[in-house]
């Protein structure tokens, strides 16, 4: 079924859409990533321009972000204390993150600097989770190993402004939280995604919360970021397809669910070489971009978007 | 007095002479709606010779056709090895571009126009992009032009059609011309050319308004007049569709 997209000008199938936001809502539930980063480049391909899917996609990621909280809700698996932290912190992060792309983009050559952090953030990271969750599910299989601790006790532990984060188990100082906020919230405004595939290793290995709770939390803050995101290219460029996203609401909302589901029936070090597999593939593939030839050099855009 | 006289009549009879052929023409339809379920249109073209004495002995009839949509300024970038590295460096700055532009003509363009006429009246792909001053922009500036024309040839949104025009007779003339589905709103200009020997001897312009309709007309005009009311609409579509996904689930139990 053909249907025509007021703001994209452009006729697309509908059941195309519907699958595309299927996918992602399903990797968004299982992961708490926001899915941002695979729907605007998806939405590209089949001709919808850079502006719109970014500011439609993030649209979106506020509906599967939704679906995919309330279900992690259910089995108390989201920190909200943590969320709003990190909120906090994310906050302050992006406006600063903004502040520097400006600058970047007064003095010329934004675009390498950005794909190649992304690069190799993205490989770092995923390399990283990839080793650990692997020794992680070896350790498991050898039940006479000992029993690793969740995290290790050092000087971050001396800090003041000790709050109790019952969800995750923690009595730690907000200092840490805010910082790692600010740090992801810095990231995503240079790299221009919402940031959940960096935030979900960071709330892991940094802050040491459990794997279960990840999810639900990482959700929970994305709901906010992607909001304002949507509120703001609504505002400001007119660039939100309802019609479009309509359909990638319907598909994401279902996809989050089935996938919180499948992601629960996962054991935690499992769910980690998931997200380490597809953080790297998305790292190999942007790689990939850079170093092949493209066959067609040229790009068209309206001149309005810098 | 009766030199001003001549000079008068003479002047009368090149205007006539001008006129000596022109241009009755219709369209199938001079209103494209766009609404939700819009693919594409077909549009026809029609039209006859009027003559008010025989037709000029030797140089043989054509017809041009050329429908163009709005016209914007584009920015064309060009990826290039940087560092080793492909990326997007150089750029260049188009005035004018036409979203849609499609010529159809009864004959090979060169050889029905000339040179100059194709100048003065703008009608091959190449001269209705207006360009100027882009060499100062970039090495080899002719070249984005060129993928510009390439890239949308590619898509549908250009198109040469030499030779799909009907001209039965010396007379009577009919095109047709398909509107693709990604089609921006706005007046699209259908020009008509009569040439004789590479010249211009008749011209009619028309436009087809090609507008949004019912839903496709109330979001487009809700996201351009209340923005902050579309967005928070948009927001709280996405979060009720989620909320009511996971209430579904629930109550299917899955």
């Amino acid at each position: 079924m053909q249907l025509y997209l007021p703001i994209a000008e452009i006729s697309v199938n509908a059941f195309l859409i519907l699958g595309l936001g299927g996918i992602v809502g399903f990797l968004s539930g299982m992961f708490g990533v926001g899915g941002g980063f695979l729907i605007t480049p998806l939405l590209f391909f089949i001709g919808i321009s850079p502006a719109v899917a970014v500011a439609t996609g993030a649209t979106q990621v506020v509906a599967s972000s939704v679906s995919g909280v309330l279900a992690q809700v259910r089995r108390k698996a989201v920190d909200f204390r943590m969320g709003l932290v990190l909120l906090a912190g994310g906050i302050a992060g992006s406006a600063a993150g903004i502040w520097v792309f400006r600058q970047m983009v007064a003095r010329g050559q934004v675009d390498l600097f950005v794909q190649l952090s992304y690069v190799l953030f993205l490989g770092f990271i995923g390399l990283t989770m990839l080793q650990e969750s692997l020794r992680a599910m070896r350790r498991l299989k050898n039940t006479s190993a000992p029993i690793r601790r969740s995290h290790i006790h050092n000087w971050v532990h001396g800090l003041p402004l000790k709050v109790k984060f019952r969800t995750s188990g923690l009595y730690i100082s907000v200092l840490p939280p805010i910082v790692v906020g600010a740090m992801v919230g810095f990231l995503a405004a240079i790299m221009g995604v919402g940031g959940g595939f960096i935030m979900v290793p960071a709330m892991i290995y940094l802050l040491g919360m459990p794997t279960k709770v990840v999810v639900g939390t990482s959700l929970f803050q994305i709901i906010f970021v992607a909001a304002f995101t949507a509120f703001m290219h609504a505002l400001t460029s007119q660039t939100v397809d309802l019609l479009l996203a309509g359909l990638l609401i319907l598909g994401g909302v279902i996809g989050a669910q089935i996938g919180a589901r499948v992601g629960v029936r996962l054991k935690a070090e499992q769910l980690r070489v998931l997200l380490a597999l597809l953080v790297l593939a998305v790292a190999i593939k942007i790689a990939l971009d850079l170093l092949i030839e493209p066959s067609e050099l040229f790009s068209i855009s309206p001149e309005r978007i810098t | 007095m009766t030199r001003l006289a001549a000079i008068i009549a003479l002047v009368c009879w090149v205007g006539q002479m001008a006129k000596a052929e022109s241009i009755v023409s219709g369209l199938s339809q001079s209103r494209v709606s766009i609404t939700a379920d819009f693919v594409g249109s077909e549009i026809l073209i029609y039209g006859a010779v009027k003559r008010d004495s025989p037709p000029p002995e030797g140089a043989a009839l054509n017809v041009i056709v050329t429908v163009q949509g709005p016209s914007t300024p584009l920015k064309i970038r060009r990826k290039e090895r940087v560092a080793g590295i492909w990326i997007n460096n150089a750029s260049v700055e188009i005035d004018r571009a036409p979203s849609f532009y499609v010529i159809a003509t009864t004959g090979p363009l060169p050889k029905i126009l000339s040179q100059t006429e194709n100048l003065r009246h703008k009608i091959s792909i190449p001269s209705a992009i207006r360009a100027v001053g882009i060499s100062s922009e970039a090495v080899r500036a002719p070249d984005f032009v060129d993928a510009l024309i390439r890239l949308r040839l590619a898509d549908g949104s250009y198109g040469v059609q030499e030779g799909s025009v009907e001209l039965n007779e010396d007379t009577l003339f009919r095109a047709d011309v398909q509107l693709p589905a990604n089609l921006t709103e706005g007046d699209y200009v259908v020009r008509l050319f009569l040439t004789r020997s590479g010249k211009v001897v008749a011209t009619q312009d028309r436009t087809i308004d090609v507008r949004k309709e019912g839903l496709e007309r109330f979001i487009f005009q809700m996201a351009n007049d209340a923005p902050i009311l579309y967005g928070i609409a948009a927001i709280t579509i996405a979060a009720l569709a989620g909320w009511a996904a996971s209430t579904a689930f629930r109550l299917m139990r899955w």
